[in-house]
């Protein structure tokens, strides 16, 4: 019996501190969501959206941090989708089993989780440095490298979960591969695919580290990728480091942004996914 | 195999056989260059990878040349006379991680014991989704937060609190000493277990969660409690999984950037106790790189990026060969 008793007391040892560690993640949630709601809404207008970011001691709003952020993400995305989705065709296609595939994976594991500042400095090396100057360019690419592995990623885990028989089917029917591909397999895993690429989206949105030395930051109102772009991350980083309160107020109002942006897409991302599951 | 259908018998008028012939002939063109297209962008995977070296090592070149294997092993940085080691971030970096996985690994294998065993089901849908909004969070929303409130919160109230507890402890009173600065190598710690709890957590839900029933089942019908089917059956099958979660996690927590500079103090040296402020690999660089003046300094944060680069490489590495060894043993 004292055995029994031990064996039942040692389980509610256990689910007590299971049930305590899940209180205390969700807790954190809701402290950090709690202060930015707080913090960012009150300093949430129209002038936000409207104005430049202000020197210190006056009014402003984060316009061209905003349009710089968007672009930088749009191109990124541009150039990291098409080739993560084409190298996770190929590994969950054409060489399923070869060695190449092997090394890829692996590689692309190593660069899904490599510390994104690296890739800054990769990028300062291979871009800024040449061209003497940093650019907007330069950011947007930071940010494509970022892209590409996550979505190598979801295209080859999803491309994998498309059943054997219906390539066959195509195969059978003499559909050449390339087209069972693009007609077949992309269809039946479009869902975790356009899943993959907003997560990149939302992944990317909130990096910084990889801007601070390829897209710099610009006070004023400029779309030449050519020239410093300024992005909503790096004026947070610079606004909340500053001893300036309105500045401060401004970080939080962007941290709000950004946090509400990339939320709303992991949503519509799990959304989506779930669609694709259910269909 | 397509030809197969041509040779059928039927007769068929010249000029749709040839026509037949070009599409087919386009679409065998079509196939060996999309196949080339995709084995080209899978290379590219590798040549970026390839490439991030080489520029690290290119741009590190002069530092090293210079400092040689005393980078790694100097604690003085020194802009102005030019003297660059390597010590005092990377003991910040393995210090601040080390601190982040001792509160993440367990508390992220707990969270994920409750949602696959003991969480009523209409609850762990939400609760999952509300983890997984929390790995989704900005890096730089950990750094503000940390920065005005969590720092201040742990000055005013936890650091004083632990410094009179471990005050008259020998090695714990080290640890634990100094001013309550509210930033330092403590908050850092703290502020990326939090960051990192999430992607364990999710990991390890889902490894446990492909389980297969039966295995479960097997158990409980022989009496054993729920602590006990998930210590002795769960545990085991998925600790493959559950090792690369954990990897992950530190891989993550290493490289980790802007939470980390926000709250680390950004001071090149080492100090015992946990509530100095400190600086990590990735802190250094972000800090000081724009303002780098010289190609030595600017090369030494180069150099700096190329240890962190080297480091999650090695744990990321490590991680998938002890995988592949645990499922040679398990079989699989």
């Amino acid at each position: 019996m004292a055995l029994y008793d031990t064996r039942r007391r040692r389980n509610k040892i256990a689910m007590g501190l299971s049930l305590a560690a899940t209180l205390f993640g969700l807790a954190w949630l809701v402290l950090i969501l709690g202060v930015l709601l707080w913090e960012g809404f009150s300093g949430l207008s129209l002038a936000v959206f409207t104005q430049m970011t202000p020197p210190p001691g006056s009014a402003g709003g984060l316009l061209n941090p905003i349009m710089g952020s968007l672009i930088m993400t749009a191109i990124a995305v541009a150039i990291g989708t098409p080739l993560g989705i084409l190298a996770g065709t190929y590994m969950a296609e054409y060489g399923r089993y070869d060695k190449l595939t092997e090394v890829v994976r692996f590689i692309n594991d190593i660069l899904l989780s490599a510390p994104s500042i690296v890739i800054g400095l990769f990028i300062y090396e291979v871009m800024v440095a040449q061209m003497g100057h940093f650019s907007g360019w330069a950011g947007a690419v930071a940010l494509a490298v970022i892209v590409v592995p996550v979505v190598v990623r979801t295209t080859e885990d999803m491309l994998i979960l498309v059943p054997d028989t219906l390539r066959e089917a195509a195969a059978s029917i003499g559909l050449p591969r390339s087209l069972m591909i693009r007609k077949i397999a992309y269809r039946g895993a479009r869902a975790g695919m356009v899943t993959g690429v907003l997560l990149a989206v939302a992944r990317v949105s909130g990096e910084t580290a990889p801007l601070l030395f390829t897209a710099l930051n610009n006070q004023f109102w400029s779309l030449n990728l050519n020239a410093p772009v300024a992005s909503l991350p790096v004026v947070i980083y610079q606004f909340a480091l500053s001893p300036y309160s309105d500045w401060q107020k401004l970080a939080w109002t962007g941290a709000l942004i950004i946090t509400l942006a990339v939320l709303a897409l992991s949503i519509i991302a799990r959304t989506l996914a779930a669609q694709g599951k259910s269909s | 195999m397509v030809d197969v259908a041509l040779d059928n018998g039927t007769a068929m008028p010249a000029v749709e056989q040839a026509d037949r012939a070009r599409v087919l002939q386009r679409l065998r063109l079509g196939d060996i260059a999309f196949r080339h297209l995709t084995r080209g962008a899978a290379i590219t995977v590798l040549l970026i990878l390839g490439g991030i070296i080489l520029s690290l090592l290119h741009g590190a070149w002069p530092a090293l040349s210079k400092f040689g294997f005393g980078f790694l092993t100097t604690e003085v940085w020194n802009p102005v006379t030019e003297k660059f080691g390597a010590v005092a971030p990377i003991y910040g970096t393995l210090v601040t991680s080390l601190i982040a996985m001792l509160i993440a690994v367990p508390v992220g294998l707990f969270i994920a014991m409750f949602l696959t065993e003991l969480c009523p089901m209409w609850l762990r849908r939400p609760i999952g989704i509300a983890i997984e909004l929390l790995a989704g969070i900005p890096s730089i929303i950990y750094g503000i937060w940390g920065l005005f409130v969590f720092a201040p919160f742990l000055q005013q109230y936890v650091q004083p609190f632990l410094i009179g507890l471990f005050g008259d402890i020998p090695v714990l009173s080290d640890l634990f000493a100094g001013p309550p600065y509210g930033i330092g190598m403590l908050t850092a710690g703290l502020i990326l277990a939090i960051m990192v709890l999430p992607f364990i957590t999710s990991i390890s839900r889902d490894v446990f969660d492909a389980v297969p029933p039966v295995l479960k089942e097997a158990a409980y019908g022989l009496g054993c409690t729920t602590w006990e089917v998930w210590r002795y059956i769960v545990l085991p099958f998925t600790r493959v999984g559950v090792i690369g979660g954990v990897m992950l996690g530190l891989g993550r927590a290493l490289g980790e950037t802007m939470a980390v500079t926000f709250v680390i103090g950004n001071a090149h040296r080492i100090s015992p106790s946990l509530f100095a402020p400190g600086t990590t690999i990735s802190a250094t660089i972000a800090n000081e790189f724009t303002e780098a003046i010289g190609d030595l300094y600017t090369s030494s944060l180069i150099g700096l990026g190329l240890i962190l680069f080297v480091i999650t490489f090695i744990v990321l590495a490590a991680a998938r060969l002890m995988l592949m060894r645990l499922n040679a043993r398990v079989g699989r």
